[in-house]
């Protein structure tokens, strides 16, 4: 069998395809923090439990209202996303002008809410979620074989953050939106609904960690702790991605995504810090992150 | 001066930033198609005379009706949509929009906005910097006539400019000021603040001067000679 480095190339490709996936996941939840943060300067805590909701409304769809996966894909992201918009109107829309931390807290303490709730009726134990029935099998590459499901997972996770980059840079909405993170009194001093679209903003970011819950239910089990596992990595991804930098978070996400998967074959013990250990690295040679702007 | 309906009338006007009350009781009114200008010192409140008319002060009271309707009580963004639009002192530039995505920034509010093509020949320079990367990366002059140009497009009719020549050459000073005169005569009425009272005097019909949040005296074009003295004492020039 072929070694790369002395280990098994299919060995190689399977973790590096992991990473990818889990990257896919990174790269999704991190667009929408960085998104988040740049409009409505929240950092939002909940990422991780709305990640989960993602997940469990998929869950609960097919097997109380037997909806299955593809309806679902549409269906969770729209659910999670109301269930943000009530509480970005209710909740973060009053906390806009104190400092970072009501926010942090205010999110972390849903989280904890959110999660705890469907503890509470389900149990930590995961809940299997099949894959749809087109992606069951697989091809096989030669040097590896790569499963239907996680080749759809990584496909769709980059058509979504590549949409919602071009949505962001490309087009008259996401003028607004950018104008709107450097100067949002004068903004809605030209005529623009600011509030309007803070909620949106959030309602969408919010429906993206939705989308990345179903997503992975078929990757993952369901469980009410999917998330929390996830959102520290996030974090520290934003970080070294630039808070607030859409394109940082993507790259940063896949990028990390894939070290990992190296760091697990090629050093499993550092796997699950390596990430903390760029993060420290980047920190203290670039503040800003690698895509970030410094702060004027 | 028209008679009629003022399109803007500032009554007894107060605002606040957070525990500080700024405006204390400003009076004044604007009619269709005239020039006027705000003038004070430093610190006397003309800024926040236009923030508050736009709304975007923490909390004001009084009254400001537009073309006779109270707005009082609106949000910046409704207010925006009654024909009012607003270039601040900063400019408002934004650094990560391109130059074209700055000019088109500002919504269409009302019908009859300047076509672009007549922006760029009040402002030659900006159809020359359109495809630059960051609106920010222009030159103060630039960027002042792209914060002008900008809500020339939106159809409001009443435009609050705030210190248009602050920090720039003569010339470009000059070219602002033929800018302005022109606006006037398509048709725009003009609220102007300003520092640079020489300009101002060239523009405005009317002037009115501020100080420690209250209007405390108002001037005709043709009474400024004779007041010279009073007015360079109110001012300090
Ligand atoms: N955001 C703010 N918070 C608190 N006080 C403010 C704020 N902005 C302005 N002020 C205060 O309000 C007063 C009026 O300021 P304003 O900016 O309206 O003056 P101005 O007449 O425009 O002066 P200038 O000619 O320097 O632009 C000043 O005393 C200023 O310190
Ligand atoms: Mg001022």
């Amino acid at each position: 069998m072929q070694e790369i480095f002395g280990v098994p190339a299919p060995l190689l490709f399977g973790q590096l395809l992991i990473g990818l996936i889990n990257g896919s996941f990174y790269a999704l939840l991190s667009l929408g923090l960085a998104v988040i943060f740049g409009v409505l300067n929240i950092i939002n805590f909940a990422h991780g439990a709305l990640y989960m909701m993602g997940a469990f409304v998929a869950w609960l769809l097919l097997n109380y209202l037997g909806i299955g996966y593809w309806p679902g894909l549409i269906l969770a992201p729209l659910i999670v996303g109301a269930v943000g918009i009530v509480i970005e109107r209710a909740m973060l829309s009053h906390l806009y002008d104190l400092d970072h931390l009501y926010g942090l807290l205010l999110t972390f303490g849903l989280a904890l809410i959110i999660e705890g709730t469907f503890i509470n009726f389900y149990g930590v134990s995961g809940q299997p979620y099949a894959p749809p029935e087109i992606l069951n099998g697989g091809y096989n590459l030669g040097f590896m074989f790569l499963p239907k499901y996680r080749a759809w997972v990584i496909v769709a996770s980059l058509a979504v953050c590549l949409g919602t980059w071009l949505l962001i840079e490309r087009t008259r909405l996401g003028a607004y939106l950018r104008a709107a993170v450097e100067r949002p009194d004068l903004v809605r001093a030209f005529g623009i609904n600011v509030p309007l679209m803070m909620t949106l903003t959030y309602g969408f970011a919010v429906g993206l960690a939705g989308f990345a819950g179903i997503l992975a239910a078929p990757v993952y089990t369901v469980s009410p702790i999917m998330g929390q596992n996830l959102i520290i990595v996030v974090f520290a991804i934003v970080v070294i991605g630039g808070l607030g930098s859409i394109l940082g978070s993507i790259v940063t996400g896949l990028g990390i995504g894939l070290i990992e998967g190296l760091t697990r074959t090629f050093y499993p013990e550092a796997s699950s810090t390596v990430v903390f250990v760029i993060m420290a690295i980047v920190l203290i040679l670039r503040p800003n992150g690698l895509f970030g702007r410094p702060r004027e | 001066m028209s008679d009629g309906t003022p399109i803007l009338e500032v009554e007894n006007l107060h605002a606040w930033y957070g525990e500080s009350h700024i405006l204390h009781g400003i009076d004044f009114s604007v009619h269709e198609g005239e020039v006027v200008s705000l003038l004070g010192r430093n610190g006397a409140g003309k800024t926040t005379t236009l923030r508050a008319i736009m709304g975007l002060v923490g909390r004001r009271e009084g009254s400001i009706r537009l073309n006779g309707e109270e707005t009082i009580g609106l949000k910046p963004d409704k207010i925006a949509r009654r024909g009012i639009a607003y270039c601040p002192e900063e400019r408002g530039i934004f650094a990560s929009l391109t130059v074209k995505e700055n000019l088109l920034l500002p919504p269409q509010v009302q019908e009859g906005g300047l076509p672009l093509e007549e922006i760029y020949e009040l402002f030659p320079n900006l159809k020359e910097r359109l495809s630059g990367a960051s609106g920010t990366r222009l030159s103060g002059g630039e960027q002042q006539m792209l914060a002008i140009g900008r809500i020339l497009r939106t159809g409001a009719r009443l435009l609050l400019l705030d210190e248009p020549t602050e920090g720039l050459a003569p010339v470009i000073v000059q070219q602002i000021g033929r800018s302005v005169r022109r606006l006037q005569e398509l048709g725009f009425t003009i609220l102007l603040v300003e520092q640079n009272f020489h300009f101002a005097a060239r523009l405005a019909d009317r002037h009115y001067i501020v100080e420690h949040g209250h209007v405390v005296d108002n001037y005709k074009r043709a009474d400024i000679k004779e007041r010279m003295d009073e007015l360079n004492e109110l001012l300090g020039v």
